[in-house]
């Protein structure tokens, strides 16, 4: 009588349709069976904690994971891992589990580990224990059957939280380079004091376009330049979102007190420019790129002048 | 706290030290009107290199210090707006109309020498 | 560690707005975000904390990070009981080019964040929801 009491309690742990134990979410009590069942667990991984921990090392070493890191390495990060698991079956709570995830991530992927080995030693770690709790209470068959509802949930919650931690740390990295690549593929130019020029090549979408406009303005400050060169030449085609980013870039440079030539506009690019409405007499513009340099020295107070023929430079010892 | 005016010559200089508030910013107009009227001053600078946000009111506010002074016979720069302020303000579409700026204090200084030689009047920025 | 806490910032003063926007500073450093997007951040919420102020008589601004998406990101919720605004989409004109608009910095706001939402009922206040995604 009293077990089929205590079994129907838990069975609202399941999913009346399918019959899958639904995850416990954070807050929701667990019914008390489930928590006393927990509790043993807990004291149970905690007793067999040293002989568990070195099988999980083992098998991880037999599957070939982690084969960047060395067994020192491996074995500390398998005490923290086994702890950190055990403490989230003990408090129903992953946020410490979270930021471990995430300090373990960015301190191994630099060192090439990847998505499959980490998801790969979690469910190694989730089959060593769930074997030693087979072991351990297979004389009561249905005895074991609560201590895995009780365990799965969690279980299952603890390794999506590994990977999902993982993976979003790699992929946080992955932008980085992402980042820095067009940052280094963006050059701005100092050709001569006070005179940068940004040559813009190739289809610019609106990520490339803000960093462009960032990199420019902060070039602007540390070279204190008055006159800026903006050349599309390469570019292919404008449409309004580039072209109120050209906008926006010219205005903001001016606000920094710079000067901006935007030069390599052609003509259907121009007409393209009014039709969107852009007001072309806001902003300088000249044909070629050399004319607008020329125009900027000018600007600047420049000349450019031949002082020797260069033939007579070239021979000249 | 009261934004420091120091006088240079027939210059006013505005260097903000913190971020304003907005009554600050206000006291700031005040303040820089009374001293342009009192010192007959050429020329206005307002640094806001310190300034990591310019808003709505800011701008305004700015707009308003270059008008008085304008009135007053005065010309106004505003200097030091840094990378990413200028460009969120492009991005909030705040302009600054007529108000000249320059990068920093001694850009400013050196834009004043050339517009009040030309006799106080401009055409906007080149 | 993430600090999923709530941060309330009540809005009565201009003093205030400058609170409300550091405070938005810092926590979105503390999320991840960059420089530019930090001063995008803070401007947007100091326009929507000084509609609070000048056609309010008092709101609060809240501001929670988010963690559990691919990308971090930030929300700003601004909400007052001021008078509301009886025509959203007059206010949400976009006044760029003509320097005109009601003055209320929403549709500027509007294009410095990534999400943005406004409720406003006439007589019972104004609610903005705004939010950006880190890069």
């Amino acid at each position: 009588m009293a077990n089929r009491k205590k079994r129907e309690k838990l069975t609202r742990n399941l999913n009346p349709e399918t019959g899958e134990s639904r995850m416990p979410l954070p807050g929701l009590p667990i019914p008390e069976s489930t928590a006393i069942l927990l509790r043993e667990l807990v004291s149970h991984l905690r007793e067999n904690r040293t002989q568990l921990r070195e099988e999980w090392v083992r098998r991880t070493t037999e599957a070939q994971l982690l084969t960047a890191m060395t067994k020192e390495e491996i074995f500390k990060e398998a005490t923290a891992v086994y702890d950190n698991y055990v403490a989230v079956l003990e408090t129903g709570s992953v946020e410490a589990l979270e930021a471990y995830a995430r300090d373990l991530s960015e301190r191994i992927i630099p060192r090439g580990v990847e998505t499959r080995e980490v998801v790969g030693i979690v469910l190694l770690l989730r089959d060593v224990l769930a074997r030693s709790l087979f072991k351990k209470y297979q004389t009561d068959l249905s005895l074991l059957n609560r201590v895995l509802d009780a365990y799965e949930p969690a279980a299952n919650r603890i390794a999506n939280t590994v990977a999902v931690g993982f993976v979003q740390e790699r992929e946080r990295i992955i932008r980085q380079q992402q980042e820095a690549i067009r940052e280094l593929s963006t050059p701005v130019l100092q050709v001569r004091e006070r005179l940068l020029i940004l040559p813009i090549i190739g289809v610019i979408d609106p990520q490339r376009a803000r960093q462009l406009t960032e990199q420019l303005l902060r070039g602007i400050r540390a070279n204190r330049a008055k006159v800026v060169v903006i050349d599309i030449t390469g570019v292919p085609a404008v449409d309004a979102t580039v072209a109120n980013h050209l906008v926006q870039t010219v205005d903001a440079s001016r606000l920094m007190g710079a000067t901006v030539i935007v030069t390599g506009l052609s003509s259907e690019i121009a007409q393209t420019l009014v039709t969107i409405g852009v007001d072309l007499t806001k902003m300088k513009t000249i044909g070629d790129l050399q004319g607008g340099i020329e125009e900027a020295e000018r600007l600047l107070g420049y000349k450019v002048s031949m002082v020797m023929q260069p033939t007579d430079q070239l021979s000249a010892k | 706290m009261r934004v420091p005016i120091l006088k240079q010559g027939s210059y006013l200089i505005a260097s903000i030290q913190s971020a304003l508030s907005d009554y600050e910013l206000l006291q700031l107009r005040d303040d820089l009107a009374a001293q342009v009227g009192r010192f007959r001053s050429r020329g206005v600078i307002v640094d806001v290199t310190v300034l990591d946000v310019m808003d709505s009111f800011a701008v305004r506010t700015l707009r308003a210090i270059a008008q008085i002074a304008h009135m007053r016979g005065a010309e106004t720069v505003i200097v030091g707006i840094q990378p990413e302020v200028a460009f969120a303000m492009v991005q909030l579409g705040l302009a600054l109309g007529d108000v000249e700026t320059a990068l920093d204090l001694e850009e400013g200084l050196a834009l004043l020498e050339l517009r009040t030689k030309q006799g106080g009047s401009h055409d906007g920025q080149s | 560690m993430t600090a999923k806490a709530e941060i309330r910032i009540p809005i009565h003063t201009d003093s205030d707005i400058v609170t409300a926007r550091q405070q938005g500073r810092a926590l979105a450093q503390e999320t991840g975000f960059n420089g530019s997007d930090l001063t995008v951040i803070s401007t947007a919420i100091s326009e929507v904390a000084r509609n609070i102020v000048e056609h309010a008589t008092s709101g609060e601004i809240i501001l929670r990070a988010v963690n559990e998406t691919p990308r971090p990101g930030l929300v700003v919720v601004a909400r007052d009981n001021g008078p509301g605004i009886p025509d959203l989409s007059l206010a949400m004109q976009d006044g760029y080019s003509t320097g005109k608009g009601l003055g209320l910095g929403l549709p500027g706001s509007r294009r410095l964040m990534d999400e943005f939402e406004i409720v406003s009922e006439v007589g019972s206040g104004t609610t903005v929801t705004m939010k950006k995604w880190s890069r």
